[in-house]
């Protein structure tokens, strides 16, 4: 078969498996986005005890392959009788995983800016939650933009992971095309050719709306 | 250990790769800047899955067969070697302009002026980035286990085929994957301690 | 006899084994205004910052208007209290006018349109009425200065703490925060300003206090204070400076 022909046949089930794949990347972002809010207040504002518990569970899950945390959550929870789907453990484990980095980007954001913010919203009469709320957030979140768009990239390409514990995503219909076909080369070839056609697109979109949220006068540094 | 063997052997081959790349960004033509960051460019944005499909897989198509373990080293290699391009044209570029220009007012020649002042800064910028790639692709080094290479994670899989304790299994990998990470991050961070010039602490969250 | 509204009784702050404050006390006057000097690290700053709570000291007391200020009515304490820091600290993400009204809105819970109208009323005050609508990274040193003292006078402070406000400022810009500062002192705010000015001390101050390593060394007029101190320490620090900035500059 010529190489276009791969791509007439094997199109529908790729852009199948992109839906899924981009679903996994945006609703474990978004929730990765809540839950990392939460474990980086935690972390930097937190009591003793809220502190030390955010900083273990988020090294805890960085210094661990996210496959192995796929693999706890889908072979391993079932000897405790948790049965998840394939699609459902991936979520979770995504989601999981992108909150412990996104939490460490957000609290280096916190940090470029500074404690001067934080007194100058307590001199004023503000209280802690209300300064963190008003002051560091709105400015951490801007900062913390290019990190995130990053971020939102590694989840796009590592959600190909879950293939292996057998979700449907763009991965394992290329195998499925593939397999039938025993056209690996080129399938693959189109899956990487897709991949990159996204990751360039979202890298070109985020780096626009950055420039759009921009507070005036203030460059954000480049990770 | 299969681990640590793909993670040192992945990491080198990227390494050599990233060198030239990363000088050639920097320092060289038009044409040679443009596909250099195109090759950068490519190889960030495809998953390590999909690469390693396209090696195993794909190239025996074109003639050319790798055993799985090869073809995991080159796949983490390359990735690799795009993401250590980055750091390094990074390094070299955050030693500021006038570092070259005091360096060649002393009167030393473009080269010498790279070797003995921008290339020890810059060596020293991207301990931190390196020891994060370094990570990186251990924790990475685990999705052999698609090409069957028996690597931690599978030699865990094959424990628990006998014994059935599907979770003790998966939390010991990760508990030596987290002692490993944690181990080398506390080592580079020595390292980087050792070599850091008074006034440029480098500090950032890293992948 | 006039209403006392600060009194600090023997603050002691250590960082670690460093003892930055080693008993201070201190007192002033409705529409006093008193200016603290010293060398830099003796705990000037320190003093600013325990008074309003931005640090916990470790013993002594601090009252605003009789009522003892403490960490659980530290923000409710805060509002009468203006802080003007050395750097500014405008908040980078608000415009001049969000910075000055976003205390009154949100701590003070006063509708928008008053806050606003407060707001821009303070803002004229201290000559930005023009400037209303810039972020700070649009604004000079002097301009930016000038927000963060309308951002604490907004607040209606009975107090005003000033923590070396120009400092960090150019030169050229110097003068323009200090005599924002002049008037407001003689429109009969009561002030405590650590600063190098030695100028604005003699033309506004009712007293001057001279700390070094934790204690105040001397204190008095500043009549008295600047041709006549009676401690060595004064008399050495008052010669550096007049030779550091020149004796009569932004007078």
């Amino acid at each position: 078969m010529s190489f276009w022909q791969i791509v007439l046949v094997s199109m529908p089930r790729l852009l199948n498996g992109l839906t899924v794949t981009l679903y996994m990347t945006v609703f474990s972002a978004a929730v990765g986005l809540l839950l990392g809010i939460i474990l980086c207040l935690g972390r930097v504002y937190g009591n003793k005890v809220a502190s030390l518990l955010s900083t273990g569970f988020i090294e805890l899950i960085r210094g661990t392959p996210m496959l192995v945390q796929l693999f706890i959550l889908y072979y391993g929870l079932p000897s405790y009788n948790i049965r998840l789907t394939p699609l459902l453990a991936a979520l979770i484990g995504f989601s999981i995983n992108s909150a412990a980095y996104q939490a460490e980007y957000l609290r280096g954001s916190i940090q470029s800016i500074g404690i001067g913010q934080m007194k100058a919203a307590l001199s004023i009469g503000m209280k802690k939650w209300q300064a963190v709320r008003l002051i560091i957030l709105p400015q951490a979140l801007r900062r913390v933009i290019p990190a995130w768009t990053n971020e939102f990239i590694y989840l796009l390409k590592y959600t190909s992971m879950a293939y292996i514990i057998g979700a449907p995503e763009m991965m394992a219909q290329a195998k499925f095309v593939a397999s039938r076909n025993f056209e690996f080369f080129k399938v693959y070839l189109l899956t990487a050719a897709i991949y990159l056609s996204i990751v360039w697109t979202i890298s070109f979109v985020f780096s626009y709306f950055e420039r759009k949220l921009r507070i005036p006068g203030t460059v954000v540094t480049e990770r | 250990m299969v681990t640590i063997e793909l993670t040192i052997l992945g990491l080198g081959l990227g390494f050599v790769i990233a060198i030239p790349i990363s000088f050639a960004q920097v320092y060289g033509g038009r044409v040679a800047r443009f596909v250099c960051s195109l090759y950068e460019k490519t190889f960030r944005s495809i998953p390590l899955l999909v690469l390693l499909m396209l090696i195993f897989y794909g190239l025996p198509e074109i003639g050319i067969r790798f055993a799985p373990f090869v073809s995991c080293v080159l796949g983490l290699g390359i990735r690799s070697s795009a993401y250590q391009s980055q750091i390094f044209r990074g390094a070299i570029l955050s030693v500021s302009r006038g570092q070259t220009l005091a360096a060649l007012s002393v009167g030393m020649t473009p080269f010498e002026s790279f070797r003995y002042i921008v290339f020890p800064q810059a060596l020293r910028f991207s301990i931190a980035p390196w020891t994060n790639e370094f990570t990186v692709v251990l924790k990475d080094s685990s999705m052999a286990y698609a090409l069957g290479v028996v690597e931690l994670l599978r030699q865990g899989s094959y424990i628990i085929s006998r014994t059935y304790e599907p979770m003790a299994i998966f939390l010991t990998c990760a508990a030596i994957y987290l002692v490993m990470t944690l181990s080398t991050n506390k080592l580079m961070g020595y390292i980087e301690k050792k070599t850091q010039i008074p006034g440029f602490e480098t500090k950032e969250v890293s992948h | 006899m006039t209403k006392v509204v600060l009194k600090v009784e023997d603050l002691k702050k250590s960082y670690g084994r460093n003892e930055i404050l080693k008993g201070v006390s201190l007192e002033i006057k409705k529409g006093e205004t008193k200016v603290i000097i010293g060398p830099s690290g003796t705990g000037k700053s320190t003093l600013l910052a325990c008074i309003n709570r931005l640090v916990e000291p470790d013993h002594g007391r601090v009252l605003l208007e009789g009522e003892e200020i403490t960490s659980r009515n530290a923000c409710k304490m805060r509002q009468k209290i203006g802080y003007v820091f050395q750097d500014f600290n405008l908040f980078n993400h608000l415009t001049a006018l969000d910075n000055v009204r976003i205390g009154l809105i949100k701590v003070q819970k006063l509708p928008k349109e008053e806050a606003t109208r407060i707001a821009i009323e303070q803002l004229s005050k201290v000559g930005l009425s023009q400037k209303v609508n810039l972020y700070p990274s649009q604004l000079s040193g002097g301009q930016k200065q000038r927000v963060a003292i309308a951002r604490a006078l907004a607040m209606r402070p009975k107090l005003m703490l000033f923590d070396e406000p120009t400092s960090a400022l150019d030169p050229e810009l110097i003068g323009e925060v200090l005599s924002v500062m002049i008037d407001l002192a003689k429109s009969g705010m009561t002030m405590l300003v650590v600063t190098h000015e030695l100028g604005f001390a003699r033309t506004v101050a009712d007293e001057i206090i001279f700390m070094e390593n934790g204690i105040i060394v001397e204190q008095g007029p500043p009549a008295l204070i600047f041709t006549n101190p009676q401690k060595d320490r004064t008399k050495q620090f008052l010669r550096k400076l007049t030779e550091l900035y020149g004796e009569e500059k932004n007078k």
